[in-house]
C-alpha cells in the first residue's frame, strides 16, 4: 500500500480549552499551530502545506502571511465537519508520500461562545446541511442532537441498545478527563448521573452530548524521512481511509439510517496498516454523542452490528480495559475542537507522553473522525 | 410589548419550489425522474439512477411507516420554545422515499402505519405532519 508508513505526525499543539474565551478563533488557531510547529522542532516558515479545518477561522493565505511561508505547495479545505481532521491526515499523507510537501500543518480554532454561533444556528450556514436547513429546520429539526437522535433511537429499538450503554461511554470519557489538566469537565459522573441528566432530544440526554467549547488544536505531519530529524520519536500513519454514507447530506434519505461512512473506510484502513481490530491498544473515537462511539466500534469491526452496546458496557473503554478509549476525555468531557484533539491525544499516547492517562506500552492505536451527517475517517498509527 | 417569535423559513429554490407550492396546495409531491421514473426526495438536480435532469412531480399517497423518531425537549431555535416537547418522525413513504415530519399522536414506534397531514402553520407556511393511520 502506497501510503503505509510514509508520513508521521511530528508535532502536536493545543490551547487551553474553555468556554467564554476572550480570544478569536484565529488567535486560538495560530496559538495551537505555533505550539505544534515548535513541538516538531521546526520553524513556521518550514511549513509547505496547510489544511485549515473548516472555514471557521484562518485560511491558507493567512498562514503564508503570518508564518512567512515562501513556497506553499499544497492547501485544501475538507468540508466534512468532525471527519475533516482525520481526512486531512489522509490528504497530508498523500502529498507527503508523493514528495509534494515536507511538512503539512493541520490546524483548527473556534470560538463558539458568541450568541450568534450557537449550535442551533451555525450549521444552517454550512452547505453540507442545506437539505436540513431547507426541509427540516423549519419543522424544528435544527441541531445535531435532534438530527442524530433518530439514528440512536432506531439502534435502541432494533438491537436493544440501552441508556446504560450510552452512559458507559459518557462515564469512561469523564473518568479520563479527570486525569487531564486541560479538560473542561472536572467533576466525576456515574451511570446514575447520566440517566438523570436532562433530556435534550430523546434518546440523548445532556450527558450524551459533546461540549460547546472554545479552543484550538493543530498537528504537523511530515514525510517519514524528514520526521526522523524532528524533535520527538516518530508516530507513523500506517493506515488511513475515508468513507461516506449513502446519501451523505440527508440522513432522512439514507437506505439504512444507522449506516455510517466509517463502515466503508475501516476495512481499507486496517488492510493498509496490515493489522486487525484485535491489535489496537488505544482508541480515540469521535464522540459528538455517546451513541456515535458505539456505532463506530461496530463499523470498525470490534464487534458485530448491534453488539456495540454490550461491548462498551463492561468497562472495556476505561483505562485498564481491553480498548481504552478517549483517554483525553473526548468531545464529551475534554473539549469539542472537531476531533483534532483526538489526533493530538493518540500521538501523545504513542510517544508514551500520556501522563496519568497513559496506556502502558501503547504501540498501536487508532483515531476516528465523524462529520456532519455520518461522513467517516479512520487513521491507524504506530510508534516508531 | 409582545415579542414576535418566528420559525425559520425554508430557503426555497427554483429546484424545490414545486414541492413547497404542492404543500400550499394540499399535496405532498415527490420528484420523479422524467426519463426513468425513479422517485427521489429531497429535491435535487439529477436522477442518481440514470443522471437525467428531466423532472416531473408525483403526488405521494401520504401513507407510510415509521422509520424512526425523536422527541425534542430543548428548543435549539427560539421559534419552537413554546411547542416543547414535540416529536419528529421519519417515515418510509409507501412510494419508497423517506420523509421527515412533525408528529401528532401517542409516542410512535418503528413500523407503525402513519398518514400525512398538511397543516396550515400560518398564512404563508404549510407544515408536513404525520399521525397514526387507522388504529394506532
Ligand atoms: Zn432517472
Amino acid at each position: 500500500m502506497a501510503l503505509r508508513d510514509q508520513a508521521c505526525v511530528s508535532g502536536i499543539g493545543e490551547t487551553a480549552y474553555m468556554r467564554g474565551s476572550s480570544k478569536t478563533a484565529f488567535e486560538l488557531q495560530i496559538e495551537a499551530s505555533l505550539a505544534a510547529i515548535n513541538d516538531a522542532g521546526i520553524h513556521p516558515s518550514d511549513i509547505d502545506g496547510v489544511i485549515p479545518i473548516g472555514i471557521v477561522s484562518g485560511i491558507a493565505e493567512d498562514f503564508v502571511d503570518n508564518f512567512g511561508i515562501r513556497d506553499l505547495r499544497y492547501s485544501a479545505l475538507i468540508p466534512h465537519g468532525g471527519a475533516s481532521p482525520v481526512m486531512a491526515l489522509q490528504a497530508a499523507a498523500t502529498v507527503l508520500a508523493t514528495g509534494v510537501c515536507r511538512h503539512v500543518l493541520i490546524t483548527f480554532g473556534r470560538n463558539v461562545s458568541a450568541g450568534s454561533n450557537k449550535a442551533g444556528a451555525r450549521i444552517h450556514n454550512m452547505p453540507q446541511f442545506h437539505y436540513v436547513t431547507e426541509f427540516e429546520h423549519p419543522l424544528g429539526n435544527s441541531a445535531p442532537a435532534q438530527i442524530y437522535a433518530p439514528m440512536a433511537r432506531r439502534h435502541m429499538e432494533l438491537y436493544g441498545t440501552t441508556v446504560e450503554h450510552f452512559g458507559a461511554v459518557a462515564v469512561a470519557c469523564r473518568e479520563h478527563a479527570l486525569l487531564n489538566g486541560n479538560a473542561i469537565m472536572s467533576k466525576p459522573i456515574t451511570l446514575e448521573d447520566h440517566r438523570n441528566s436532562r433530556m435534550i432530544a430523546d434518546p440523548f440526554r445532556l450527558l450524551d452530548c459533546s461540549l460547546e467549547s472554545d479552543g484550538g488544536a493543530a498537528v504537523v505531519v511530515s514525510a517519514a524521512d524528514v520526521a526522523a530529524d524532528c524533535r520527538h520519536r516518530r508516530v507513523f500513519i500506517s493506515g488511513v481511509a475515508v468513507g461516506h454514507p449513502d446519501s451523505p447530506a440527508s440522513i432522512t434519505q439514507r437506505p439504512d439510517m444507522t449506516s455510517l461512512g466509517i463502515g466503508k473506510a475501516a476495512p481499507r484502513a486496517f488492510t493498509m496498516a496490515g493489522v486487525t481490530p484485535a491489535d489496537i491498544q488505544v482508541a480515540e473515537i469521535y464522540d459528538c454523542f455517546t451513541y456515535a462511539v458505539i456505532r463506530q466500534i461496530e463499523d470498525m469491526g470490534f464487534c458485530e452490528k448491534g453488539e456495540g452496546g454490550p461491548f462498551v458496557a463492561d468497562g472495556r473503554l476505561r483505562l485498564g480495559g481491553a480498548l481504552p478509549t478517549n483517554t483525553h476525555g473526548g468531545l464529551l468531557s475534554q473539549a469539542h475542537v472537531w476531533g483534532l484533539n483526538h489526533i493530538v491525544e493518540l500521538v501523545r499516547q504513542l510517544r508514551g507522553d500520556g501522563g496519568r492517562a497513559q496506556v502502558a506500552g501503547a504501540e498501536l492505536g487508532l483515531v476516528t473522525g465523524y462529520g456532519d451527517l455520518g461522513d467517516g475517517a479512520l487513521a491507524i498509527m504506530r510508534r516508531g | 410589548m409582545t415579542e414576535t417569535v418566528t420559525k425559520p423559513e425554508p430557503p426555497e429554490s427554483a429546484l424545490s419550489a414545486p414541492y413547497w407550492q404542492g404543500l400550499r396546495d394540499g399535496r405532498l409531491l415527490l420528484q420523479a425522474c422524467g426519463a426513468c421514473g425513479t422517485l427521489r426526495h429531497y429535491p435535487r438536480l439529477l436522477c442518481s439512477a440514470c443522471f437525467s435532469d428531466a423532472v416531473s412531480w408525483r403526488q405521494a399517497s401520504g401513507h407510510g411507516h415509521v422509520h424512526s423518531w425523536t422527541v425534542a425537549h430543548h428548543a435549539f431555535h427560539v421559534g419552537f420554545r413554546d411547542e416543547l416537547p414535540y416529536t419528529l418522525v421519519t417515515v418510509d413513504l409507501a412510494e419508497g422515499p423517506r420523509a421527515l415530519g412533525r408528529w401528532r399522536g401517542a409516542t410512535p414506534r418503528i413500523g407503525l402505519a402513519v398518514k400525512a397531514i398538511l397543516r396550515q402553520a400560518d398564512a404563508a407556511a404549510v407544515e408536513l405532519w404525520f399521525e397514526p393511520d387507522g388504529e394506532a
